[in-house]
């Protein structure tokens, strides 16, 4: 049991647990903010995983943009200050048995492939997946089309959320 | 390796030899050394924070021609000490109907999201925390959880004007990492990495001459995320009642103000390392570590000095005029400086460094140039709409 | 070393509760917040199949950009509709919006 085993054990324990916190708890802003918990430990993940540009970016758009945008939601669509009555609907044992089911499928599937025990190959040293990551996302003959394209999304997405719902008075 | 040259690995090593004399492994020595090294930095920090305090309120006292405190020990020098026994000494109030968990834990994290910048800043070639090599975009990440706790401190605390000036000032930070964001990339830019030490290294020439425009809307930009005057809706005393801060009181009160003020001085710090050079000055560094920590914490503080200046000097402006200033003016500057900095930074590649700074410095000034114009002829307009165009006075006879 | 199941498993697991988010709650924001899940632990699988093949071979990476940029969007236009709805319908439980139902 390295150290490495026991803290990626930690976290994804604990990420599961939060994870499991914003399904089922009955107070819409706690479980925004289960969710702010969640997409720390998914943070810390990335970090484990050594992919740390994507740990931070997942802080800055996640955490600092799309847990606040639900926290306002969660505030603009409610009558009062508190929640009340249950949060979970008449057929939630079959999404239950469906989210199990789910999960066993895929660990069933995963134990076919011979792959699964690989232990990383270790990074080269000098190596800057920044650097890398950066060339590739403007380099034509990398991924510069989807790059684009993802941007003309989130364009089209901020215009559109801006005018469904903007308040005509 | 000298104490004097490599301070940090010299502790370690020492450290190293007691703990595996007590017989620990290693990897649990290792550890400790990081916990202890950890709370050194916090306790170093917080002992900063308690000067910061006496700082702020001589230097506004001296801004308001008068004295400041000087009562209490020469100079006034224990009075944070006797406003932290009063903090403490008060009575712990939490609104009725307020959630608990989240009113108490949204102090915790706003200063937490203060300290853990400090991993990020290399205070000597030999000392940083954590070289990131993703360092600047750490800060903007940072900065996002304080937004959270502001959030949490406003829903929290039952209170109507709670919630509005949280609101806010949420608006305000989330509008305002863009052009911060984007004025952090002109540094990448020119050192080729977003670690924080990598740019500092790449300061032969301080940056802010080669990007002047881009320190001053970083230094704005930055203004703004402190949620500091002139963009401190959060606080409005006179309008909002403090706030999201209202239901705050003893500690926790305590909590958010210190913690603005560390995070204040951490961008002036931040506002040097990215444009002034960072522990650099002319060679100093090279002679001894303890002497570049010293010449970072006299930029952070020069920085700290600049944000008091024009925090006691302006008024504040309305909320919408603040989003407006920053989609309308600050946004799109800020993104075409970014544009031309690549641009022009490409096309001067292999030239002498004297033609490409004074090239890249008159470039940031007709950009400011020509975005000042565009503002003037707009707002020109925008007064001719709403009273009309000048009249030549006429004279009386 | 941590072998690739682990984070699989990890990533699979946490799927399943967004799926279970998805299909069991009332609230249409609950819902969302069950996409955001699923999204994630999506995002948690790319990265480990890019650290445990070849490092050099970014597209993991990029595609976990890809998926930041696209649950940005689609979150955003999301809220924004069902914020519009509560307008109308001043209610954003899922089984009350049954206007389009025979």
């Amino acid at each position: 049991m390295t150290g490495e085993k026991i803290t990626f054990l930690v976290v994804a324990v604990l990420t599961l647990v939060f994870a499991l916190r914003v399904v089922t708890t009955g107070n819409l802003v706690h479980a925004a903010l289960w969710l702010v918990a969640t997409l720390s430990g998914i943070a810390v993940v990335f970090a484990l995983l050594q992919a740390n540009f994507l740990a931070v970016v997942q802080v800055v758009v996640y955490i600092g943009a799309i847990a606040i945008l639900f926290i306002f939601a969660v505030m603009l669509t409610r009558k009062e200050m508190r929640d009340r009555g249950p949060q979970l609907n008449q057929n939630w044992w079959f999404g239950a048995l469906l989210a199990v089911m789910t999960f066993g499928g895929l660990f069933a599937l995963l134990q076919g492939w011979n792959g699964l025990s690989n232990t990383p190959a270790a990074i080269p040293s000098g190596f800057d997946a920044v650097s890398v990551l950066g060339n590739a996302l403007v380099s034509p003959d990398a991924y510069v089309l989807p790059f684009e394209v993802a941007s003309v999304l989130l364009v089209a997405a901020l215009v559109g959320a801006v005018y469904v719902a903007f308040n005509q008075k | 390796m000298s104490f004097w040259k490599d301070p940090l690995k010299v502790a370690a090593d020492w450290l190293m030899g007691i703990f595996t004399g007590w017989g620990m492994p290693e990897i649990a020595a290792q550890i400790l050394i990081g916990l202890l090294g950890v709370v050194f930095l916090l306790s170093a920090l917080m002992v900063l924070d308690i000067g910061l305090v006496w700082v702020e309120r001589k230097v506004v006292s001296r801004f308001q021609s008068r004295i400041g405190p000087n009562r209490v020990g020469p100079f006034g020098l224990i009075q944070p000490f006797a406003d932290i026994i009063k903090l403490l000494i008060k009575e712990d109030i939490t609104p009725q109907g307020a959630d608990k968990v989240v009113y108490n834990l949204a102090p915790i994290l706003s200063m937490m999201s203060v300290l853990v910048l400090w991993a990020v800043v290399p205070l000597a070639p030999t000392i940083a925390g954590v070289d990131l090599n993703v360092g600047a975009l750490y800060i903007i990440a940072t900065g996002a959880i304080g937004t959270l706790s502001i959030i949490m401190a406003g829903w929290s605390s039952n209170n109507k004007y709670s919630l509005i000036g949280a609101f806010r000032e949420v608006a305000v930070l989330l509008s305002f990492e863009i052009p911060m964001l984007t004025t952090m990339l002109i540094p990448t830019i020119f050192a080729g990495s977003m670690g924080v030490l990598a740019i500092t290294q790449a300061q032969d020439i301080w940056f802010v001459f080669k990007a002047p425009l881009a320190a001053l809307i970083f230094l704005i930009a930055a203004i703004a995320e402190l949620g500091r005057a002139p963009f401190d809706m959060g606080e409005a005393e006179s309008e909002l009642v403090s706030g999201y801060n209202i239901e705050y009181s003893g500690m926790k009160f305590g909590m958010f103000y210190a913690g603005e003020l560390l995070h204040a001085f951490t961008f002036g710090g931040f506002w040097a390392i990215l444009f002034f050079g960072g522990y650099r000055f002319f060679g100093l560094e090279q002679v001894s570590p303890f002497l570049a920590v010293a010449v970072i914490l006299f930029k952070a503080l020069i920085g700290y000095w600049i944000i008091m200046w024009i925090k006691y000097t302006l008024l504040r402006i309305r909320i919408d005029h603040m989003l407006a200033f920053n989609w309308k003016f600050l946004t799109p500057v800020a993104f075409v400086l970014l544009m031309v900095t690549a641009f022009m930074n490409t096309f001067l590649r292999g030239t002498p460094t004297w033609l490409y700074i004074s090239s890249m410095f008159l470039s940031n000034v007709l950009l400011g140039w020509i975005s000042l114009e565009v503002a003037r002829s707009y707002s020109r307009k925008e007064r001719e709409k709403a009273e009309g165009p000048k009249q030549v006075i006429q004279a009386h006879h | 070393m941590v072998p690739l199941s682990w984070y699989l498993i990890f990533s699979a697991a946490l799927f399943s509760i967004g799926l279970f988010g998805v299909l069991s709650r009332r609230n249409a924001v609950a819902i969302l917040l069950g996409i955001e899940l699923m999204l994630n632990s999506v995002n948690v699988n790319l990265a480990a199949f890019w650290r445990y093949g070849d490092v050099m071979d970014i597209a993991g990476q990029v595609f976990a950009i890809i998926v930041f940029a696209v649950a940005a969007a689609e979150v955003s236009v999301g809220l924004a509709l069902v914020i519009s709805v509560y307008r109308r319908r001043n209610t954003v439980i899922a089984d009350d919006l049954n206007m389009l139902k025979w």
